[in-house]
Protein backbone atom coordinates (compact mmCIF):
# COMPACT_ATOMS: atom_id res chain seq x y z
CA UNK A 1 0.00 0.00 0.00
CA UNK A 2 3.02 2.45 1.22
CA UNK A 3 4.80 1.43 -2.32
CA UNK A 4 1.71 2.52 -4.14
CA UNK A 5 1.12 5.63 -2.62
CA UNK A 6 5.15 6.78 -3.06
CA UNK A 7 4.59 5.74 -6.69
CA UNK A 8 1.61 7.98 -6.71
CA UNK A 9 3.28 10.55 -5.38
CA UNK A 10 6.42 10.50 -7.89
CA UNK A 11 3.89 10.23 -10.76
CA UNK A 12 2.36 13.30 -9.85
CA UNK A 13 5.58 14.60 -9.83
CA UNK A 14 6.77 13.67 -13.05
CA UNK A 15 3.63 14.20 -14.57
CA UNK A 16 3.82 17.47 -13.60
CA UNK A 17 6.61 18.44 -15.44
CA UNK A 18 5.37 16.56 -18.52
CA UNK A 19 2.02 18.24 -18.10
CA UNK A 20 3.72 21.73 -18.19
CA UNK A 21 5.90 20.80 -21.14
CA UNK A 22 2.98 19.10 -23.14
CA UNK A 23 1.13 22.76 -22.81
CA UNK A 24 3.65 23.65 -24.80
CA UNK A 25 3.35 21.10 -27.90
CA UNK A 26 -0.12 20.89 -27.88
CA UNK A 27 -0.86 25.58 -27.68
CA UNK A 28 1.36 25.32 -30.81
CA UNK A 29 -0.37 22.84 -32.33
CA UNK A 30 -3.75 24.06 -31.60
CA UNK A 31 -2.88 27.20 -33.43
CA UNK A 32 -0.82 25.80 -36.74
CA UNK A 33 -1.45 22.35 -36.55
CA UNK A 34 2.66 22.02 -36.34
CA UNK A 35 3.96 19.72 -34.15
CA UNK A 36 7.15 21.86 -32.60
CA UNK A 37 9.76 19.26 -32.16
CA UNK A 38 12.49 21.41 -30.96
CA UNK A 39 10.47 21.97 -27.77
CA UNK A 40 11.98 19.61 -25.46
CA UNK A 41 15.26 21.69 -26.28
CA UNK A 42 13.47 24.61 -24.96
CA UNK A 43 13.37 23.17 -21.69
CA UNK A 44 17.22 21.95 -21.85
CA UNK A 45 17.95 25.33 -22.41
CA UNK A 46 15.89 26.89 -19.54
CA UNK A 47 17.47 24.43 -17.71
CA UNK A 48 21.24 25.42 -18.59
CA UNK A 49 20.53 29.05 -18.94
CA UNK A 50 19.73 28.89 -15.23
CA UNK A 51 22.72 26.66 -13.88
CA UNK A 52 24.97 29.60 -15.60
CA UNK A 53 23.07 32.27 -14.09
CA UNK A 54 22.99 30.47 -10.61
CA UNK A 55 26.81 29.07 -10.85
CA UNK A 56 28.11 33.02 -11.79
CA UNK A 57 25.89 34.21 -8.42
CA UNK A 58 27.55 31.59 -6.46
CA UNK A 59 30.96 32.82 -7.94
CA UNK A 60 30.62 36.15 -7.09
CA UNK A 61 28.35 35.79 -4.15
CA UNK A 62 28.53 32.76 -2.43
CA UNK A 63 26.15 33.60 0.78
CA UNK A 64 23.26 34.64 -0.87
CA UNK A 65 20.17 32.29 0.24
CA UNK A 66 19.44 29.42 -2.30
CA UNK A 67 15.69 30.28 -2.84
CA UNK A 68 17.11 33.94 -4.21
CA UNK A 69 19.42 31.87 -6.61
CA UNK A 70 16.85 29.83 -7.87
CA UNK A 71 14.62 33.01 -8.51
CA UNK A 72 17.85 34.46 -10.07
CA UNK A 73 18.13 31.50 -12.70
CA UNK A 74 14.55 31.79 -13.49
CA UNK A 75 14.65 35.02 -14.15
CA UNK A 76 17.06 34.48 -16.64
CA UNK A 77 15.76 30.92 -17.91
CA UNK A 78 12.26 32.31 -18.87
CA UNK A 79 13.52 35.09 -20.87
CA UNK A 80 15.97 33.33 -22.69
CA UNK A 81 13.58 30.33 -23.33
CA UNK A 82 11.07 33.32 -24.54
CA UNK A 83 13.41 34.84 -26.66
CA UNK A 84 14.92 31.04 -28.61
CA UNK A 85 11.01 30.10 -28.69
CA UNK A 86 10.27 34.19 -30.84
CA UNK A 87 13.04 33.42 -32.90
CA UNK A 88 12.13 29.61 -33.49
CA UNK A 89 8.88 31.10 -34.53
CA UNK A 90 10.13 34.02 -36.28
CA UNK A 91 12.94 32.92 -38.61
CA UNK A 92 11.64 28.84 -39.19
CA UNK A 93 8.16 28.12 -38.56
CA UNK A 94 6.28 31.30 -39.75
CA UNK A 95 7.98 31.03 -43.72
CA UNK A 96 6.76 27.60 -43.95
CA UNK A 97 2.89 28.33 -43.24
CA UNK A 98 0.86 26.49 -45.32
CA UNK A 99 3.63 25.17 -46.77
CA UNK A 100 2.44 21.19 -46.86
CA UNK A 101 2.95 19.29 -43.40
CA UNK A 102 5.77 17.60 -44.02
CA UNK A 103 8.38 20.59 -44.57
CA UNK A 104 7.40 22.21 -41.16
CA UNK A 105 7.65 19.11 -39.32
CA UNK A 106 11.30 18.12 -40.79
CA UNK A 107 12.26 21.87 -40.18
CA UNK A 108 11.12 21.55 -36.61
CA UNK A 109 13.11 18.03 -35.98
CA UNK A 110 16.02 20.57 -37.98
CA UNK A 111 15.65 23.34 -35.07
CA UNK A 112 15.99 20.72 -32.36
CA UNK A 113 19.52 18.99 -33.22
CA UNK A 114 20.50 23.40 -34.33
CA UNK A 115 19.75 23.96 -30.40
CA UNK A 116 21.11 20.87 -28.99
CA UNK A 117 24.23 21.59 -31.43
CA UNK A 118 24.56 25.06 -30.07
CA UNK A 119 23.65 24.08 -26.57
CA UNK A 120 26.87 21.40 -27.12
CA UNK A 121 29.08 24.05 -28.15
CA UNK A 122 28.59 26.82 -25.37
CA UNK A 123 27.55 24.51 -22.29
CA UNK A 124 30.46 21.46 -23.44
CA UNK A 125 28.88 17.52 -24.04
CA UNK A 126 29.57 16.57 -19.93
CA UNK A 127 27.16 16.03 -17.91
CA UNK A 128 26.63 19.16 -15.27
CA UNK A 129 25.97 19.29 -11.67
CA UNK A 130 23.00 21.28 -11.03
CA UNK A 131 22.68 22.80 -7.62
CA UNK A 132 19.83 21.57 -5.09
CA UNK A 133 18.56 24.71 -3.76
CA UNK A 134 15.17 23.43 -2.51
CA UNK A 135 16.18 20.59 0.04
CA UNK A 136 15.85 17.21 -1.87
CA UNK A 137 15.96 14.82 1.70
CA UNK A 138 12.56 13.01 1.84
CA UNK A 139 10.11 14.14 4.25
CA UNK A 140 8.04 11.57 5.46
CA UNK A 141 4.59 12.42 5.64
CA UNK A 142 3.25 8.86 6.35
CA UNK A 143 5.12 6.64 7.47
CA UNK A 144 7.04 4.53 4.69
CA UNK A 145 5.92 7.40 2.40
CA UNK A 146 8.71 10.05 1.20
CA UNK A 147 7.99 13.52 -0.72
CA UNK A 148 10.75 15.73 -0.35
CA UNK A 149 10.69 19.74 -0.28
CA UNK A 150 11.82 19.91 -3.78
CA UNK A 151 9.41 17.61 -5.32
CA UNK A 152 6.44 19.52 -3.44
CA UNK A 153 7.48 22.64 -4.99
CA UNK A 154 7.23 21.18 -8.44
CA UNK A 155 3.86 19.58 -7.68
CA UNK A 156 2.38 23.27 -6.15
CA UNK A 157 4.57 25.38 -8.96
CA UNK A 158 2.88 23.26 -12.03
CA UNK A 159 -0.72 23.34 -10.50
CA UNK A 160 -0.27 27.57 -10.21
CA UNK A 161 1.45 27.57 -13.71
CA UNK A 162 -1.27 25.42 -15.06
CA UNK A 163 -3.93 27.33 -13.55
CA UNK A 164 -2.78 31.02 -14.82
CA UNK A 165 -2.47 29.33 -18.27
CA UNK A 166 -5.83 28.35 -18.38
CA UNK A 167 -7.27 31.56 -17.11
CA UNK A 168 -6.03 33.04 -19.48
CA UNK A 169 -6.32 31.28 -22.13
CA UNK A 170 -10.24 30.94 -21.29
CA UNK A 171 -11.24 34.01 -19.35
CA UNK A 172 -8.99 36.76 -20.80
CA UNK A 173 -9.56 39.05 -24.02
CA UNK A 174 -5.97 37.91 -25.06
CA UNK A 175 -7.03 33.87 -24.47
CA UNK A 176 -10.14 34.26 -26.29
CA UNK A 177 -8.16 35.84 -29.66
CA UNK A 178 -6.09 33.10 -29.30
CA UNK A 179 -8.71 30.43 -29.66
CA UNK A 180 -10.07 32.26 -32.30
CA UNK A 181 -7.00 32.48 -34.08
CA UNK A 182 -6.40 28.16 -33.71
CA UNK A 183 -9.68 27.63 -34.94
CA UNK A 184 -9.48 29.83 -37.94
CA UNK A 185 -6.23 32.32 -38.75
CA UNK A 186 -8.15 34.45 -41.65
CA UNK A 187 -11.54 35.23 -39.57
CA UNK A 188 -9.35 35.67 -36.75
CA UNK A 189 -7.75 38.38 -38.50
CA UNK A 190 -10.90 39.89 -40.00
CA UNK A 191 -12.00 40.63 -36.01
CA UNK A 192 -8.82 42.40 -36.26
CA UNK A 193 -6.45 40.82 -34.33
CA UNK A 194 -2.48 40.20 -35.61
CA UNK A 195 -2.26 36.34 -36.04
CA UNK A 196 1.43 36.51 -36.23
CA UNK A 197 1.50 38.07 -32.71
CA UNK A 198 -0.66 36.06 -31.06
CA UNK A 199 0.91 32.75 -32.89
CA UNK A 200 4.51 34.41 -31.73
CA UNK A 201 3.10 34.85 -28.14
CA UNK A 202 1.73 31.60 -27.90
CA UNK A 203 5.45 30.36 -28.83
CA UNK A 204 6.48 32.47 -26.06
CA UNK A 205 3.99 31.28 -23.62
CA UNK A 206 4.88 27.69 -24.20
CA UNK A 207 8.31 28.64 -23.53
CA UNK A 208 7.78 30.45 -20.49
CA UNK A 209 6.49 26.50 -19.13
CA UNK A 210 8.89 24.88 -20.51
CA UNK A 211 11.51 26.87 -19.27
CA UNK A 212 10.32 26.36 -15.67
CA UNK A 213 9.95 22.56 -16.40
CA UNK A 214 13.16 22.44 -17.31
CA UNK A 215 14.42 24.00 -14.12
CA UNK A 216 12.59 21.60 -11.65
CA UNK A 217 13.59 18.96 -14.06
CA UNK A 218 17.37 19.86 -13.32
CA UNK A 219 16.55 20.65 -9.66
CA UNK A 220 14.83 17.39 -8.95
CA UNK A 221 17.67 15.07 -10.60
CA UNK A 222 20.89 17.60 -9.70
CA UNK A 223 21.61 17.05 -13.14
CA UNK A 224 21.64 19.13 -16.51
CA UNK A 225 23.47 18.15 -20.18
CA UNK A 226 22.80 19.69 -23.08
CA UNK A 227 20.77 16.69 -24.44
CA UNK A 228 18.48 16.49 -21.21
CA UNK A 229 15.56 17.83 -23.78
CA UNK A 230 14.97 14.89 -25.82
CA UNK A 231 13.78 12.67 -23.26
CA UNK A 232 11.17 14.92 -21.46
CA UNK A 233 10.32 16.20 -24.61
CA UNK A 234 9.34 13.31 -26.15
CA UNK A 235 7.06 11.98 -22.76
CA UNK A 236 5.47 15.46 -23.28
CA UNK A 237 4.36 15.32 -26.85
CA UNK A 238 3.62 11.73 -26.02
CA UNK A 239 1.33 13.72 -22.97
CA UNK A 240 0.15 15.86 -25.66
CA UNK A 241 -0.99 12.67 -27.88
CA UNK A 242 -2.52 11.08 -25.13
CA UNK A 243 -5.06 13.82 -23.93
CA UNK A 244 -5.89 14.74 -27.11
CA UNK A 245 -2.98 17.30 -28.91
CA UNK A 246 -4.56 20.85 -29.17
CA UNK A 247 -6.57 20.57 -25.78
CA UNK A 248 -5.57 22.32 -22.94
CA UNK A 249 -6.85 20.00 -20.47
CA UNK A 250 -6.28 17.00 -22.33
CA UNK A 251 -1.91 17.56 -22.23
CA UNK A 252 -2.54 17.98 -18.62
CA UNK A 253 -4.61 15.17 -17.90
CA UNK A 254 -2.13 13.39 -20.38
CA UNK A 255 1.17 14.80 -18.61
CA UNK A 256 -0.20 13.62 -15.26
CA UNK A 257 -1.98 10.34 -16.14
CA UNK A 258 1.66 9.41 -18.30
CA UNK A 259 3.71 10.50 -15.28
CA UNK A 260 1.33 7.79 -12.96
CA UNK A 261 1.39 5.10 -15.73
CA UNK A 262 5.54 5.11 -15.55
CA UNK A 263 5.90 5.53 -11.84
CA UNK A 264 3.44 2.72 -10.67
CA UNK A 265 4.76 0.59 -14.03
CA UNK A 266 8.03 1.15 -12.70
CA UNK A 267 7.12 -0.09 -9.16
CA UNK A 268 5.41 -3.13 -10.50
CA UNK A 269 7.93 -3.91 -14.17
CA UNK A 270 9.55 -6.76 -12.81
CA UNK A 271 6.91 -8.54 -11.74
CA UNK A 272 4.78 -8.06 -15.18
CA UNK A 273 7.80 -9.06 -16.79
CA UNK A 274 8.84 -11.78 -14.37
CA UNK A 275 12.23 -10.43 -13.56
CA UNK A 276 12.77 -10.04 -16.89
CA UNK A 277 12.85 -6.15 -17.34
CA UNK A 278 13.78 -3.99 -14.38
CA UNK A 279 12.38 -0.18 -13.52
CA UNK A 280 15.49 0.89 -15.56
CA UNK A 281 12.98 0.15 -18.40
CA UNK A 282 10.03 2.89 -17.45
CA UNK A 283 10.64 4.74 -20.78
CA UNK A 284 8.91 1.85 -22.26
CA UNK A 285 5.64 2.93 -20.81
CA UNK A 286 5.51 6.22 -22.79
CA UNK A 287 6.05 4.59 -26.08
CA UNK A 288 3.83 1.93 -25.46
CA UNK A 289 1.43 4.55 -24.77
CA UNK A 290 1.97 6.68 -27.66
CA UNK A 291 1.61 3.29 -29.98
CA UNK A 292 -1.21 2.58 -28.36
CA UNK A 293 -3.23 5.64 -28.62
CA UNK A 294 -1.77 6.21 -31.89
CA UNK A 295 -3.68 2.89 -32.80
CA UNK A 296 -6.84 2.72 -31.05
CA UNK A 297 -7.88 6.45 -30.23
CA UNK A 298 -5.98 8.64 -32.32
CA UNK A 299 -7.82 11.77 -30.87
CA UNK A 300 -6.32 10.97 -27.63
CA UNK A 301 -8.75 11.00 -24.34
CA UNK A 302 -10.31 14.49 -24.55
CA UNK A 303 -9.28 15.38 -28.17
CA UNK A 304 -12.28 15.33 -31.07
CA UNK A 305 -11.54 15.93 -34.76
CA UNK A 306 -8.31 15.90 -34.88
CA UNK A 307 -7.45 14.71 -38.09
CA UNK A 308 -9.28 17.59 -40.13
CA UNK A 309 -6.50 20.48 -38.73
CA UNK A 310 -4.14 21.06 -41.08
CA UNK B 1 -26.07 58.95 -58.66
CA UNK B 2 -24.57 61.00 -55.85
CA UNK B 3 -24.26 64.37 -56.42
CA UNK B 4 -21.46 66.41 -56.07
CA UNK B 5 -19.68 66.73 -52.85
CA UNK B 6 -20.70 63.54 -51.90
CA UNK B 7 -16.82 61.66 -50.63
CA UNK B 8 -16.01 58.99 -52.66
CA UNK B 9 -15.39 55.69 -49.69
CA UNK B 10 -13.88 53.26 -51.62
CA UNK B 11 -12.58 53.12 -54.77
CA UNK B 12 -10.98 49.64 -56.61
CA UNK B 13 -8.86 50.60 -59.63
CA UNK B 14 -8.03 47.70 -62.29
CA UNK B 15 -7.29 45.22 -59.35
CA UNK B 16 -6.79 41.83 -60.03
CA UNK B 17 -5.88 38.64 -57.69
CA UNK B 18 -4.67 35.66 -58.75
CA UNK B 19 -4.64 32.19 -56.74
CA UNK B 20 -1.30 31.05 -58.36
CA UNK B 21 -1.94 30.36 -61.87
CA UNK B 22 -5.66 31.60 -62.05
CA UNK B 23 -6.50 34.68 -62.29
CA UNK B 24 -10.04 34.97 -60.31
CA UNK B 25 -9.99 38.76 -60.70
CA UNK B 26 -9.21 40.49 -63.67
CA UNK B 27 -9.07 44.12 -63.62
CA UNK B 28 -12.02 45.50 -61.64
CA UNK B 29 -13.21 49.03 -61.69
CA UNK B 30 -15.65 50.19 -58.61
CA UNK B 31 -16.68 53.00 -56.73
CA UNK B 32 -18.28 53.56 -53.59
CA UNK B 33 -19.74 56.94 -51.55
CA UNK B 34 -19.48 57.34 -48.27
CA UNK B 35 -23.26 56.43 -47.50
CA UNK B 36 -24.16 54.33 -50.16
CA UNK B 37 -25.59 50.76 -50.53
CA UNK B 38 -23.71 49.51 -53.16
CA UNK B 39 -23.97 45.46 -54.78
CA UNK B 40 -22.39 43.41 -56.61
CA UNK B 41 -23.52 40.73 -58.86
CA UNK B 42 -22.58 37.66 -60.61
CA UNK B 43 -22.83 34.34 -61.39
CA UNK B 44 -20.81 31.19 -59.45
CA UNK B 45 -17.23 31.92 -59.43
CA UNK B 46 -17.55 35.43 -61.13
CA UNK B 47 -15.00 36.51 -58.29
CA UNK B 48 -16.92 38.46 -55.82
CA UNK B 49 -15.83 36.51 -52.56
CA UNK B 50 -12.75 37.15 -54.30
CA UNK B 51 -12.88 40.39 -54.41
CA UNK B 52 -14.13 41.37 -51.24
CA UNK B 53 -11.62 39.43 -49.58
CA UNK B 54 -9.27 41.47 -51.22
CA UNK B 55 -10.54 44.88 -49.95
CA UNK B 56 -10.78 43.40 -46.44
CA UNK B 57 -7.32 42.65 -46.73
CA UNK B 58 -7.06 38.29 -46.65
CA UNK B 59 -6.03 38.35 -49.96
CA UNK B 60 -2.96 40.25 -52.00
CA UNK B 61 -3.79 41.64 -55.10
CA UNK B 62 -1.48 41.14 -58.34
CA UNK B 63 -2.34 44.17 -59.73
CA UNK B 64 -4.03 47.69 -59.91
CA UNK B 65 -5.19 49.47 -56.28
CA UNK B 66 -8.32 49.66 -53.56
CA UNK B 67 -7.90 53.00 -51.88
CA UNK B 68 -10.32 53.76 -48.85
CA UNK B 69 -10.87 57.41 -47.43
CA UNK B 70 -8.37 58.43 -50.06
CA UNK B 71 -5.59 56.30 -48.68
CA UNK B 72 -3.97 53.49 -50.56
CA UNK B 73 -4.43 50.09 -48.53
CA UNK B 74 -2.13 47.91 -50.25
CA UNK B 75 0.88 47.52 -47.50
CA UNK B 76 -2.55 47.56 -44.57
CA UNK B 77 -3.17 44.35 -43.74
CA UNK B 78 -6.21 42.46 -43.03
CA UNK B 79 -6.35 42.82 -38.88
CA UNK B 80 -5.40 46.84 -39.56
CA UNK B 81 -8.17 47.32 -42.05
CA UNK B 82 -10.82 46.82 -40.08
CA UNK B 83 -9.26 49.48 -37.51
CA UNK B 84 -9.81 51.84 -40.74
CA UNK B 85 -13.35 50.88 -40.44
CA UNK B 86 -13.72 48.21 -42.82
CA UNK B 87 -15.76 44.48 -41.51
CA UNK B 88 -16.01 42.14 -43.86
CA UNK B 89 -18.97 39.46 -42.67
CA UNK B 90 -17.42 36.70 -44.78
CA UNK B 91 -18.69 33.90 -47.45
CA UNK B 92 -20.07 31.28 -44.94
CA UNK B 93 -20.35 33.19 -41.95
CA UNK B 94 -16.78 31.87 -40.40
CA UNK B 95 -18.65 31.69 -37.24
CA UNK B 96 -16.03 30.47 -34.53
CA UNK B 97 -17.90 27.54 -33.97
CA UNK B 98 -16.03 26.13 -30.84
CA UNK B 99 -16.39 29.59 -28.92
CA UNK B 100 -20.00 30.45 -27.35
CA UNK B 101 -22.43 32.90 -28.90
CA UNK B 102 -21.49 35.92 -26.54
CA UNK B 103 -17.34 35.24 -27.12
CA UNK B 104 -18.16 35.50 -31.11
CA UNK B 105 -19.62 38.75 -30.46
CA UNK B 106 -16.62 39.89 -28.26
CA UNK B 107 -14.20 38.51 -31.19
CA UNK B 108 -16.35 41.37 -33.19
CA UNK B 109 -15.45 44.30 -30.65
CA UNK B 110 -11.75 43.01 -30.53
CA UNK B 111 -10.17 46.31 -31.13
CA UNK B 112 -12.15 48.31 -28.96
CA UNK B 113 -11.15 49.47 -25.39
CA UNK B 114 -14.41 51.68 -24.80
CA UNK B 115 -15.90 48.82 -22.65
CA UNK B 116 -19.12 51.25 -22.08
CA UNK B 117 -20.04 51.68 -25.58
CA UNK B 118 -19.39 47.83 -26.77
CA UNK B 119 -21.89 47.50 -24.12
CA UNK B 120 -24.38 49.74 -25.21
CA UNK B 121 -24.01 48.85 -29.32
CA UNK B 122 -24.08 45.03 -27.95
CA UNK B 123 -27.56 45.46 -26.02
CA UNK B 124 -28.84 47.15 -29.19
CA UNK B 125 -27.84 44.05 -31.69
CA UNK B 126 -29.51 42.27 -29.10
CA UNK B 127 -32.42 44.42 -29.61
CA UNK B 128 -32.15 43.63 -33.54
CA UNK B 129 -31.46 40.47 -33.20
CA UNK B 130 -33.25 38.79 -29.80
CA UNK B 131 -32.27 35.20 -31.57
CA UNK B 132 -28.99 35.76 -30.93
CA UNK B 133 -29.53 37.22 -27.27
CA UNK B 134 -31.27 33.90 -26.00
CA UNK B 135 -28.91 32.19 -27.37
CA UNK B 136 -25.34 33.78 -25.37
CA UNK B 137 -24.07 31.36 -23.76
CA UNK B 138 -24.49 28.27 -26.08
CA UNK B 139 -21.51 27.50 -28.10
CA UNK B 140 -21.79 28.81 -31.70
CA UNK B 141 -21.62 25.82 -33.64
CA UNK B 142 -24.52 24.42 -32.19
CA UNK B 143 -26.24 27.41 -34.15
CA UNK B 144 -28.91 27.36 -37.12
CA UNK B 145 -27.23 28.59 -40.16
CA UNK B 146 -30.06 31.73 -40.21
CA UNK B 147 -28.51 32.18 -36.46
CA UNK B 148 -24.80 31.41 -37.33
CA UNK B 149 -25.42 34.62 -40.48
CA UNK B 150 -26.95 36.90 -37.69
CA UNK B 151 -24.18 36.30 -35.28
CA UNK B 152 -22.02 36.90 -38.06
CA UNK B 153 -23.98 40.07 -38.91
CA UNK B 154 -24.24 41.45 -35.46
CA UNK B 155 -19.95 40.55 -34.58
CA UNK B 156 -19.24 42.29 -37.96
CA UNK B 157 -21.48 45.65 -36.15
CA UNK B 158 -19.80 45.22 -33.02
CA UNK B 159 -16.40 46.34 -34.55
CA UNK B 160 -18.27 49.76 -35.69
CA UNK B 161 -17.72 49.51 -38.96
CA UNK B 162 -18.31 52.30 -41.61
CA UNK B 163 -18.29 50.00 -44.51
CA UNK B 164 -19.59 46.45 -44.23
CA UNK B 165 -18.84 44.17 -46.69
CA UNK B 166 -21.70 41.51 -46.76
CA UNK B 167 -20.51 38.05 -48.44
CA UNK B 168 -24.28 35.96 -49.95
CA UNK B 169 -25.73 36.90 -46.33
CA UNK B 170 -29.18 34.53 -47.78
CA UNK B 171 -27.06 31.89 -48.57
CA UNK B 172 -29.06 29.05 -47.96
CA UNK B 173 -31.67 30.50 -45.56
CA UNK B 174 -35.77 30.53 -45.85
CA UNK B 175 -37.36 33.40 -47.38
CA UNK B 176 -38.67 34.66 -43.54
CA UNK B 177 -34.90 34.61 -42.42
CA UNK B 178 -33.55 36.49 -45.48
CA UNK B 179 -36.31 38.95 -45.13
CA UNK B 180 -35.06 39.39 -41.17
CA UNK B 181 -31.75 40.05 -42.46
CA UNK B 182 -32.12 42.55 -45.12
CA UNK B 183 -34.15 44.41 -42.37
CA UNK B 184 -31.09 44.63 -40.24
CA UNK B 185 -28.94 45.13 -42.90
CA UNK B 186 -31.59 48.24 -43.94
CA UNK B 187 -31.54 49.74 -40.09
CA UNK B 188 -27.48 49.40 -40.42
CA UNK B 189 -27.58 51.45 -43.45
CA UNK B 190 -30.02 53.92 -41.84
CA UNK B 191 -27.79 54.85 -39.16
CA UNK B 192 -25.08 55.54 -42.24
CA UNK B 193 -23.08 52.95 -42.38
CA UNK B 194 -22.33 52.02 -46.11
CA UNK B 195 -22.56 48.69 -47.49
CA UNK B 196 -20.86 46.85 -50.38
CA UNK B 197 -23.28 43.64 -50.75
CA UNK B 198 -22.39 40.39 -53.15
CA UNK B 199 -25.25 38.55 -53.56
CA UNK B 200 -26.66 36.10 -56.01
CA UNK B 201 -30.57 36.92 -55.03
CA UNK B 202 -29.78 39.87 -57.61
CA UNK B 203 -33.83 40.64 -57.23
CA UNK B 204 -33.18 41.43 -53.97
CA UNK B 205 -29.74 43.05 -53.89
CA UNK B 206 -31.01 45.09 -56.67
CA UNK B 207 -34.38 46.21 -54.97
CA UNK B 208 -32.33 47.08 -51.72
CA UNK B 209 -29.41 48.81 -53.07
CA UNK B 210 -29.10 52.21 -54.89
CA UNK B 211 -26.60 50.83 -57.45
CA UNK B 212 -25.26 47.92 -58.62
CA UNK B 213 -22.09 46.22 -60.54
CA UNK B 214 -22.58 42.90 -62.37
CA UNK B 215 -19.68 40.95 -62.88
CA UNK B 216 -18.88 38.01 -65.02
CA UNK B 217 -15.32 35.98 -65.20
CA UNK B 218 -13.38 38.17 -63.12
CA UNK B 219 -14.39 41.51 -64.74
CA UNK B 220 -17.48 44.37 -64.28
CA UNK B 221 -19.90 43.88 -67.34
CA UNK B 222 -22.36 45.96 -66.46
CA UNK B 223 -22.93 48.87 -63.66
CA UNK B 224 -25.73 51.26 -62.62
CA UNK B 225 -28.68 52.31 -60.47
CA UNK B 226 -30.37 49.42 -58.83
CA UNK B 227 -33.58 50.49 -61.40
CA UNK B 228 -31.82 50.34 -64.41
CA UNK B 229 -30.09 47.26 -63.80
CA UNK B 230 -33.61 45.62 -62.44
CA UNK B 231 -34.72 46.51 -65.93
CA UNK B 232 -32.40 45.90 -68.09
CA UNK B 233 -33.11 42.85 -70.64
CA UNK B 234 -29.56 41.34 -70.40
CA UNK B 235 -29.43 41.28 -66.68
CA UNK B 236 -32.89 40.13 -66.39
CA UNK B 237 -31.91 37.37 -68.44
CA UNK B 238 -29.13 36.18 -66.92
CA UNK B 239 -29.76 36.75 -63.07
CA UNK B 240 -33.27 37.48 -63.01
CA UNK B 241 -34.19 33.80 -64.30
CA UNK B 242 -36.03 35.31 -66.98
CA UNK B 243 -36.07 34.15 -70.76
CA UNK B 244 -35.02 36.71 -72.75
N1 LIG C 1 -8.66 29.32 -52.97
C1 LIG C 1 -8.79 29.26 -54.31
N2 LIG C 1 -7.86 28.64 -55.06
C2 LIG C 1 -7.98 28.59 -56.40
N3 LIG C 1 -8.99 29.13 -57.08
C3 LIG C 1 -9.94 29.76 -56.39
C4 LIG C 1 -9.90 29.85 -54.97
N4 LIG C 1 -10.98 30.54 -54.56
C5 LIG C 1 -11.65 30.85 -55.67
N5 LIG C 1 -11.03 30.39 -56.77
C6 LIG C 1 -11.48 30.56 -58.16
O1 LIG C 1 -11.62 31.94 -58.42
C7 LIG C 1 -12.78 32.18 -59.17
C8 LIG C 1 -13.65 33.21 -58.44
O2 LIG C 1 -14.12 32.65 -57.23
P1 LIG C 1 -15.01 33.45 -56.22
O3 LIG C 1 -15.16 32.62 -55.01
O4 LIG C 1 -14.47 34.81 -56.05
O5 LIG C 1 -16.39 33.52 -57.01
P2 LIG C 1 -17.79 34.06 -56.52
O6 LIG C 1 -18.21 35.07 -57.51
O7 LIG C 1 -17.75 34.48 -55.11
O8 LIG C 1 -18.68 32.76 -56.67
P3 LIG C 1 -19.91 32.25 -55.79
O9 LIG C 1 -21.10 33.00 -56.23
O10 LIG C 1 -20.02 30.81 -56.14
O11 LIG C 1 -19.57 32.47 -54.36
C9 LIG C 1 -13.45 30.86 -59.36
O12 LIG C 1 -13.13 30.40 -60.65
C10 LIG C 1 -12.84 29.96 -58.34
O13 LIG C 1 -12.76 28.64 -58.81
MG1 LIG D 1 -18.62 33.82 -53.42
Amino acid sequence: METLLQQILNGLVVGSVYALVALGYTMVYGILGLINFAHGEVLMIGALSALTTISSLIGVAPDLPPLLLLAAGLLVAIPTCMTVAFLMERLAYRRLRGAPRLAPLITAIGVSFLLQTLAMIVWGRNYHTFPQLISTTPLQPIDGVFISPVQISIILVSALLMFALVTLVNRTRLGRAMRATAENHRVASLMGVDVNRIIALTFVLGAALAAVAGVMFASNYGIAHYAMGFMPGLKAFTAAVLGGIGNLAGAMLGGIVLGLVEAVGAGYIEDFTFGFLNSSYQDIFAFVILGAVLIFRPTGLLGERVSDRA
Amino acid sequence: MPSDGVKTLLRLAGVQVAYGAIEAVKGVDLELFAGEMVCLIGANGAGKTTTLNAIAGTLPLSGGSISYHEEDLARLPAHKRLRRGIALVPEGRGIFTRLTVEENLRMGAYIRKDADGVAADMARVFDMLPRIHERLHQVAGTLSGGEQQMLAIGRALLSRPRLLLLDEPSMGLAPLVVEKIFEVVQSVRQEGVSILLVEQNANLALEFAQRGYVMESGRIMLSGSGRELLANPAVRAAYLGEAS
